[in-house]
C-alpha cells in the first residue's frame, strides 16, 4: 500500500503532528486537573505568608531570592565571592538592579 | 494540481533517496538536530511553567514585607517598631514574622523554621513541642507523623520535637524545607526575646495604596527596606531568564557548534553533490526542480527534528519531571523538591522556536544550491 517513500514519509510525519498536537491537549486537561492542587498550594502560600519558590535549598539568597539584598551574595567575608552554582542561575531580584532616577542634573545648589 | 502533487511526491521521492545514499550523515545531522530542539525547548517550557506557577501560587503572598537593614544586613525588628507602623494610614493589618535557617549537620541540608502567622486557620497552628514538616525534609531524614526528632540549637542546647504532621507532597514546590513550630518553641530553639521578629508582613485596604505605603514607611522608618508583592512576582517573572547566567553559557555553546555544523553541512556542498546537481540539469532538470527538491529536503529534515524534539521536551518536562535539570537545578543543595509543574504551553513561544530552528535551516540548505543551480551544468560537473 505505502509503496512509495514519499507516502511513508507522508504517514511518519502525519503521526508526528498528531502528537505534537497532542502534546497540547494534554496540556489543557492537565491545567483542568492541576487547578485544584494549585489553588491548594496558593492558600498554603496565604495562611503561612510564604514569599518564595523552595527551589535552592543551598543559600539563603536562593532559598529566599525575593528577600535578599544586594550584597547577601558577598557577605560570609569582604572577599568572600558568590560561589553557590545556583547563583548562577538566578538573577538578582529586578527591583534591586533597577537604577534610580539621575538627580544630578536637578539640583541647583553647586556641588 | 492532481499533476502538482504527483510532481512534488517524485521529488520528495528522489530527495528521500538521495538523503539515503548518505545516510549516517543525515541521520547524525537528524539526531544532533533533534537534541538542540529537545534541549531548547525543555528549558523553553521548564521555566514559562515554573513562571506560570510562580505567578498563580505567589499573587497570595504577603502584600508587602517590611525588613529592618543595620548596617547593610537584614536583622531583626525591634519592640516597639510594629507600634510606629501601625500609625500609618492605610494599613489595614501588621503581623509580625518569625522564620529562619537552620543548618542540619546531619544530612548536610539547610532548613527553612517558621511559625504559622496568628492569621492561619486552627488547623495551620502548631502546638507546643510539635513540628509540621516539608516533604523533602521527611523523605531525607525518613520521617512521619509521631516521630521524634532532635535539633541541636545554635547555643548548644538539644531540642526534641514531634512531627504532628507532614505537608503534602503536590506542595513541594513551596514547602519542600519548611519546619512550622510554635511561637514559644522558636523563641526558645533560636533565643529570640519575645518582642522582636524577623520582618513585618502588612496587609493594605487598597492595593493601589501599597506603593504611597512604601514610600511612607520609608520616610517614617527610615531603617526599614519595605518589599511589595509585585516586586516578589516580578522576580521570579525574570527567573531563569534566558538572558541570564549559565544556562545560556551552556546552550550557546552547543548551539554555536550546532549553528557551525549546519551552516557547513548546507552551504558547503561537497563535490557528491555539486555532481549530482550537474547531472540533474544535464538530463532536464529546471533550476527551479533543483531548487524544490533541495527545499524538501531541508523541510522534511527540519520539520521532522523540530517536531521530534518539542515532543521529546514535553515529555521530559511535564512526564519526567525535568529529570535532567536535576543535577544543574540541584547546585550544592541536599533539599531538592520533588515537583510535577502544570503543564503550560505557550503558543507563541513555541511558533518562535519553530521559527528559529526550522527557517534558518531550510534557508541555509536552499541558497548554496541556488547559486550552483544557476552556473552552467558542464561547470558545475567539472567543479
Amino acid at each position: 500500500m505505502l509503496s512509495r517513500k514519499s507516502q511513508r514519509a507522508f504517514v511518519f510525519l502525519v503521526c508526528i503532528l498528531a502528537a505534537f498536537l497532542l502534546t497540547f491537549a494534554d496540556s489543557a486537561s492537565r491545567q483542568a486537573e492541576h487547578a485544584t492542587l494549585l489553588a491548594a498550594n496558593g492558600r498554603l502560600v496565604e495562611q503561612l505568608g510564604l514569599t518564595d519558590l523552595c527551589l535552592f535549598t543551598e543559600a539563603r539568597y536562593t532559598r529566599h531570592p525575593s528577600q535578599a539584598d544586594l550584597h547577601s551574595a558577598f557577605q560570609d567575608h569582604p572577599l568572600g565571592l558568590e560561589h553557590f552554582p545556583s547563583g548562577s542561575l538566578l538573577p538578582p531580584p529586578r527591583n534591586l538592579t533597577a537604577s534610580y532616577e539621575n538627580l544630578d542634573r536637578k539640583t541647583t545648589s553647586a556641588d | 494540481m492532481k499533476t502538482w502533487i504527483e510532481k512534488q511526491q517524485a521529488l520528495i521521492d528522489f530527495t528521500l533517496a538521495s538523503l539515503a545514499r548518505r545516510k549516517l550523515k543525515n541521520l547524525g545531522l537528524l539526531l544532533v538536530y533533534t537534541l538542540i530542539v529537545f534541549l531548547l525547548a525543555s528549558v523553553m517550557l521548564f521555566t514559562h511553567a515554573l513562571r506560570h506557577e510562580a505567578a498563580q501560587v505567589l499573587k497570595n503572598s504577603p502584600e508587602v514585607i517590611v525588613q529592618r537593614m543595620v548596617a547593610g544586613r537584614h536583622d531583626l525588628i525591634p519592640p516597639g517598631y510594629l507600634n510606629r507602623l501601625g500609625r500609618i494610614r492605610g494599613v489595614q493589618k501588621k503581623e509580625g514574622r518569625l522564620w529562619g535557617y537552620y543548618y542540619d549537620a546531619v544530612v548536610k541540608a539547610n532548613y527553612t523554621f517558621m511559625v504559622p502567622t496568628a492569621g492561619a486557620s486552627a488547623a495551620g497552628k502548631v502546638a507546643n513541642g510539635k513540628i509540621v514538616i516539608g516533604a523533602a525534609v521527611a523523605r531525607e531524614r525518613g520521617l512521619l507523623p509521631g516521630n521524634l526528632i532532635s535539633f541541636r540549637s545554635y547555643s548548644g542546647r538539644l531540642f526534641s520535637f514531634a512531627v504532628a504532621e507532614v505537608l503534602p507532597h503536590s506542595a513541594e514546590l513551596v514547602s519542600a524545607d519548611l519546619i512550622l513550630l510554635s511561637e514559644a518553641d522558636y523563641r526558645a530553639f533560636f533565643e529570640i526575646p519575645a518582642g522582636h521578629y524577623t520582618d513585618i508582613a502588612l496587609s493594605v485596604a487598597n492595593p493601589q495604596e501599597v506603593r504611597n505605603i512604601a514610600a511612607k514607611l520609608a520616610e517614617t522608618l527610615p531603617d526599614s527596606r519595605p518589599i511589595l508583592r509585585e516586586e516578589v512576582l516580578r522576580t521570579y517573572e525574570s527567573i531563569f531568564n534566558w538572558r541570564e547566567g549559565i544556562v545560556l553559557v551552556l546552550l550557546s555553546g552547543s548551539i554555536f557548534a550546532f549553528a557551525i555544523f549546519a551552516w557547513e553541512k548546507a552551504s558547503g556542498l561537497s563535490a557528491e553533490e555539486k555532481r549530482e546537481i550537474g547531472i540533474l540539469k544535464a538530463i532536464g532538470w529546471e533550476t527551479g526542480d533543483v531548487l524544490k527538491m533541495k527545499f524538501w529536503e531541508g523541510a522534511l529534515v527540519s520539520l521532522t527534528a523540530f517536531l521530534l524534539g518539542y515532543i521529546a521536551a514535553y515529555l521530559h518536562v511535564f512526564r519526567f519531571s525535568s529529570g535532567l535539570f536535576e543535577p544543574v537545578l540541584k547546585g550544592w543543595a541536599v533539599l531538592y523538591p520533588r515537583f510535577e509543574l502544570v503543564p503550560v504551553v505557550d503558543g507563541f513561544q513555541v511558533a518562535t522556536l519553530f521559527f528559529f530552528t526550522v527557517f534558518p535551516y531550510t534557508v541555509a540548505t536552499i541558497v548554496p544550491i541556488w547559486r550552483a543551480a544557476i552556473t552552467d551544468p558542464d561547470a558545475v560537473m567539472r567543479g
